[in-house]
């Protein structure tokens, strides 16, 4: 086999997962390898197949093509034992709007077969752990975005599943929350969990993941660690300002023969962005344009981002498909 | 590179365990609830009903005001007409109405089971490890206490406009039983429309377009004698008289007789029917 890792240590493994809706492909042949104790994030934007991916692999969707593993037991025969090996964290909170938060906790864990009074003791415990406890007998109705998504990650977590999967989970959260969330998950993987999570946010992936899969439009266009993906893009990119914005157009010629590169005109005027191959060549840069009487306000060499990485993987900026999916 | 399989029971391929290799070394797992499993998630999801039922009353008034409402009102308006006076039309008109208030609640049922699906906690249910039809067969269970508390309210409101039940106490418990049990067999028929139904006001719509002319082409209201022949020979193989005339004959006489069989037989065979086309379209759904 091709795979370098055994698949005895593997948490997820699918291959070719197809999805059709009527004509649409939403996955259209994705290979997925997890292993065990990894955070694995799948990213892309709204409409990518990440959620329908996910949900084929939960057996909450039934697969057109193609076969997947969880921890060596198959998805599509097993569907039960499946069930019994996973966590799932939707987009939306999937908690009982009628009930307060210790009977949903309660009510998960009387149906995963424990007794009522260890139910009661672990839905405690739970609480406690997410920062709920004086909320515990009120209406999820009341309940916060933010504490709803708690306490759907807590109910998740009741019979303790050796892997979660996280879909979108801090969509709509505002930044300290996320903060918040971000640490939990953290939390569950030095726990010993493996975490499969889709997400829209470039930085999310970027601080939670091992490994990122980058899906668009139902296939996978990448696959690495942060700095992998990142360095498919170019070591990093020097951003320049000039004094004299009239004199962008010249600028560019100099840093295009110097580089070898397509230098790209910001849209604040005077602004000139260059990926370098080598962040020491921005010194020739400097020089280069120094040679032309060229005066720069600014200069600053950094690392590209994730969005950028998207850009040069898809073609297209993320919010892009984003505004193609709306329509 | 696939997962051991050991059958417990050779006859039937879906038993057994599986072996799963987690960290934690590999841990055997049931590839079937079983039907302990499945009896105590329906209970957990009957409590989870009745939950509901008590912080949302509202849901409520189609078994508790509904009834008094229907009884006194039908008693009044057709009792002189029909039987000469209202107390002649009691024993006719009460029995009647529990069929008929049991059915409607049984399209509530329907209903409420396609509301609750399209919320997120349904989508939890689905990722469980547990039985398909404990989402559907709990709800089923704790909605028998809205037949009874219907059943109850019509006879009550009955005696208290004058009605003396022939069939004694024993024969009112019998008759009052055999609506519960009644409701949650044809609440399979009303739950499979649920399963398939786009909407909860489409799957209502539907419901109840079945629903009005097999109650009022029954024998509910009137001897179906003084109704056109066509008519009477519709309202005398109508399912719904057949399961009226058993509750008159326990309420009335007291009579435990073939007509009662007959509904119970009946009763079975839309379980039979109407529960695995449920569970099967729910399941497709999840």
């Amino acid at each position: 086999m091709e795979h370098s890792t055994p698949s005895a240590e593997l948490a997820v493994s699918a291959h070719g997962l197809v999805k059709t809706f009527g004509d649409v492909r939403a996955v259209d042949g994705i290979d997925l390898e997890v292993r065990r104790g990894q955070v694995f994030g799948v990213l892309g934007p709204n409409g990518a197949g990440k959620t329908t991916m996910l949900q084929m692999l939960a057996t909450l969707l039934p697969m057109s093509d193609g076969r997947a593993e969880i921890f060596g037991v198959d998805v599509r025969t097993h569907p039960h034992v499946i069930r019994q090996l996973i966590g799932v964290t939707g987009q939306y909170a999937s908690v009982d709007e009628n009930l307060t938060a210790r009977e949903n906790l309660w009510l998960f864990g009387r149906l995963l077969g424990i007794s009522s009074r260890q139910a009661r003791a672990t839905a405690e415990e739970l609480l406690g752990r997410f920062g709920l406890e004086d909320a515990g007998d009120r209406k999820i109705a009341q309940f916060s975005g933010g504490m709803r998504r708690r306490l759907d990650l807590a109910a998740s977590l009741i019979s303790r599943p050796p892997l979660i999967f996280l879909d979108e989970p801090t969509t709509g959260l505002d930044p300290r929350t996320r903060g918040q969330m971000w640490d939990t998950i953290r939390d569950l993987v030095a726990g010993g969990c493996t975490v499969l999570l889709t997400t829209q946010y470039l930085d999310e992936a970027d601080q939670l993941a091992d490994r990122i899969a980058v899906i668009d439009r139902g296939r996978k266009v990448a696959e690495g660690t942060s700095d992998e993906l990142k360095s498919q893009v170019g070591a990093s990119t020097l951003q320049l300002r000039l004094l004299d914005p009239g004199q962008s157009e010249r600028a560019r010629d100099v840093v295009r023969r110097v580089t070898g590169e397509e230098p790209v005109l910001t849209p604040e005027s005077g602004g000139i962005n260059v990926a370098l191959p080598d962040a020491n060549r921005a010194a020739d840069v400097l020089i280069g344009l120094r040679e032309h009487d060229l005066l720069i306000t600014s200069a600053t060499v950094q690392k590209p981002t994730l969005d950028e990485v998207f850009m040069t993987l898809t073609g297209h900026a993320t919010d892009e498909l984003e505004t193609e999916a709306a329509r | 590179m696939s997962a051991t399989t050991e059958h417990r029971h050779p006859g039937d391929p879906g038993a057994g365990t599986v072996t799963a290799r987690t960290a934690d070394g590999a841990a055997t797992l049931a590839t079937r609830p079983t039907v302990s499993d499945t009896v105590s998630q329906t209970l957990a999801l009957a409590w989870r009903a009745l939950k509901k039922m008590q912080r949302n009353f509202e849901q409520m008034f189609d078994v508790t005001i509904q009834p008094i409402l229907f009884t006194a009102m039908f008693a009044g308006i057709f009792g002189g007409a029909i039987s000469g006076s209202v107390e002649e039309y009691l024993p006719l008109i009460i029995t009647g109405l529990i069929g008929q208030t049991v059915l409607t609640a049984c399209v509530a049922t329907g209903v409420q089971i396609r509301e609750d699906m399209d919320k997120g906690v349904f989508d939890r249910f689905k990722s469980l490890p547990i039985a398909r039809i404990a989402p559907l067969a709990g709800p089923m269970l704790a909605d028998m206490l809205r037949y009874l508390i219907a059943s109850l309210l019509t006879f009550a409101t009955g005696i208290a406009l004058g009605y003396r039940p022939g069939g004694g106490v024993l024969g009112v418990l019998g008759a009052i039983a055999l609506a519960v049990l009644t409701g949650w067999s044809m609440a399979w028929i009303f739950a499979w429309f649920g399963t398939v139904g786009r909407s909860a006001q489409g799957v209502q719509g539907i419901s109840l377009m079945i629903l009005f002319p097999l109650t009022f082409l029954s024998n509910a209201f009137v001897q179906p004698a003084t109704m056109p022949g066509w008519l009477e020979a519709f309202a005398k193989v109508n399912p719904v008289s057949l399961v009226i005339t058993a509750i008159r004959d326990l309420a009335n006489d007291g009579a435990v007789t073939a007509n009662v069989a007959w509904a119970l037989l009946g009763c079975a065979v839309v379980v039979a029917v109407f529960a695995p086309l449920a569970v099967r379209s729910y399941g497709r759904r999840m």
